[in-house]
């Protein structure tokens, strides 16, 4: 047994710096990549794009990052550990393995499948059965949204990833896999840990926790002494090299610019945190309350301490929905009295709006540069603020609406108050709202399926 | 004296739909017992008034000098379907930093505050 693994965290989401895995691999030692490719309502675009074209539905970036990067990964031996396939894994995995011949490394690169995530075809029949996939935040039943649906899937954990990995595979792909898990699972995979040993299963949870938004616990985003932390244009993206005890330490390669010290680490611990006690995972109950840090020399904090409670009987289940339209348009107004002509500006654009007798579900004024952020804690904006961006925001679920919306935000410059610019972009896009709806699902209703792809 | 929590504390925040977190973290340890005397839930609550529409949660982490603040019904909806600025949240660790909280004289030389 390895007495070290050391995972690398190459994306905090889809769209996060396009070179940091390359960096991550080039950058020093490593045994793992981990790749965190899915959002929220990233599934529902996938779905779109797979309708269209049966071999899409997954992240496309993916395969070129691929090219780029695994002649080195084979090389040395890093295995890839990615949520890269979407609603479309064997298309992902296709792809690659194609690159991979292109490469001349056909025979060196094992590619796995993890699927079973998808139940959108199943969601009637599940339904049917009397499993009504509530809204964990509202409580309603999904049946409110049933023909609206746009994607669905459970979060699957760490168990078939490290299932995988023990089939031999050195390129994990999965649909939606919880972002803790493509850390945890290279650790069971590698230290034997048992499927009950709850702490342990809570300390890879965790390092997976801290990892998975990238450079957010390596000085990106970082409040604490942000003025200091150097060379944020070089940030090292985060490595957490695990023991097999499930004590673990938080780093990041020579030479690279942001910081890892316990603040920041505090920082992203709390990231999205809701009660500490149970941070609820398919593969256990992580309590944070027991989470021990320590500085351990420079740009690295030692965690220890950490305990765990039996998992859960249910998985999380990600739905999205098609849930109306929005709109929004920006102006911005100079000194003097930038705050107040913008204000006044929303006054003549309300009155239009109520004349020509639209209705909106939801109407929103902000006033960017005066309080858009911090609201009434603000107090009074000063006359005297150099300009304040009007940004005016409608939705609805009449689109008609919406659109002639749209229209109404241009005339303001010829027709409303004075020193006003910034409308270089056009007309306000409409925008299609695809909601996001989470739901738990018995564990017994879903199987996830492990597969080597076979040249 | 009245003191700033961002001279005592630092600060991230998040969303989970149409709830914001706030984990607020003392800057040393030996702060952590005086946020957990001044910066109540139900401070929190009036601190946030016009902002946060729905019951503020705080949990206590003292094993990282934390607390942990759940305001419900503050992202205008949350996720897509919200028209904020700051639809995920993300601000609401500074301005919950602009918060003021009483500390007497004694007490704020004890912790070097004075």
């Amino acid at each position: 047994m390895k007495k070290r693994v050391r995972i690398a965290a190459g994306q905090g989401f889809w769209g996060d710096l396009p070179d940091a895995p390359v960096r991550q691999v080039e950058g020093g030692p490593i045994d793992y990549l981990m790749l965190d490719y899915l959002a929220e309502v990233t599934m529902s675009i996938m779905q779109k794009q797979k309708a269209r074209d049966p071999n899409a539905g997954y992240a496309r970036d993916f395969v070129p990052l691929m090219k780029a990067i695994l002649p080195a990964c084979v090389e040395r031996d890093i295995k890839v550990i990615a949520n890269a396939g979407g609603v479309n894994v064997p298309g992902c995995a296709a792809a690659v393995r194609d690159v991979a011949i292109e490469l001349g490394l056909g025979d060196q690169v094992r590619i796995g499948m993890v699927t079973g995530d998808d139940i959108l075809d199943r969601i009637n029949q599940l339904l049917a059965r009397g499993i009504e996939l509530r809204n964990l935040d509202t409580g309603e039943p999904l049946a409110v949204v049933r023909n609206r649906i746009q994607s669905a899937n459970a979060y699957l954990g760490a168990a078939p990833i490290v299932e995988a990995l023990s089939q031999g595979a050195n390129v994990v792909i999965t649909g939606r896999a919880t972002d803790t898990g493509l850390t945890l699972g290279p650790l069971i995979h590698e230290f034997g840990w048992a499927a009950d040993d709850w702490d342990r299963l809570a300390a890879g949870t965790i390092a997976g926790h801290i990892i998975e938004c990238g450079a957010q616990c390596s000085g990106g985003n970082c409040q604490y002494d942000w003025e200091n932390i150097p060379d944020l244009a070089n940030v090292g993206f985060p490595i957490a090299e695990a023991s097999p005890d499930g004590t673990f330490v938080i780093t990041k390669h020579e030479g690279t610019g942001g910081r890892v010290n316990v603040p920041s680490v505090k920082e992203q611990l709390l990231y999205e945190m809701g009660d500490p006690h149970e941070y609820i995972t398919p593969d256990c109950v992580a309590d944070f309350t027991t989470i021990h840090l320590a500085e351990d020399g420079s740009d690295r904090v030692r965690v220890f301490g950490i305990k765990g409670r039996p998992a859960t009987d249910s998985l999380k289940v990600s739905i999205s929905y098609s849930a109306g339209f929005k709109a929004v348009g920006t102006l911005v107004y100079a000194w003097p009295d930038a705050y107040q002509k913008a204000r006044a500006a929303d006054g003549v654009l309300r009155a239009r709006l109520e004349r020509l007798g639209l209705k909106f579900d939801q109407v929103l004024t902000e006033f960017v540069g005066a309080n858009a952020t911090h609201g009434p804690l603000v107090g009074e904006p000063s006359r005297e603020l150099a300009e304040v961006q009007l940004r005016f925001g409608v939705r609805g679920n009449d689109r008609a609406a919406i659109e002639r919306f749209t229209k109404e935000i241009a005339p303001l410059i010829l027709t409303g108050p004075p020193a006003v610019t910034g409308f270089a972009g056009g007309r306000p896009k409409v925008e299609e709202i695809v909601a996001y709806w989470p739901a738990l699902i018995p564990k017994t209703e879903i199987t996830p399926r492990v597969e080597l792809l076979t040249n | 004296m009245k003191i700033r929590l961002v001279k005592l504390a630092h600060a991230r925040s998040g969303d989970k739909g149409d709830t914001a977190n706030v984990g607020l973290i003392a800057l040393r340890d030996q702060i952590y017992p005086l946020l957990v005397r001044e910066v109540t839930a139900a401070r929190v609550k009036e601190h946030f008034r016009g902002i946060c529409k729905g019951d503020v949660e705080r949990y206590e982490l003292p094993n990282l000098g934390a607390l942990n603040f759940l305001l419900h019904e503050s992202l205008g909806g949350g996720g897509t379907l919200s028209l904020m600025t700051d639809a995920q949240g993300k601000t609401f660790s500074t301005a919950l930093l602009r918060m003021e909280i009483e500390i007497g004289d004694d007490e704020a030389a004890e912790l070097g505050l004075s």
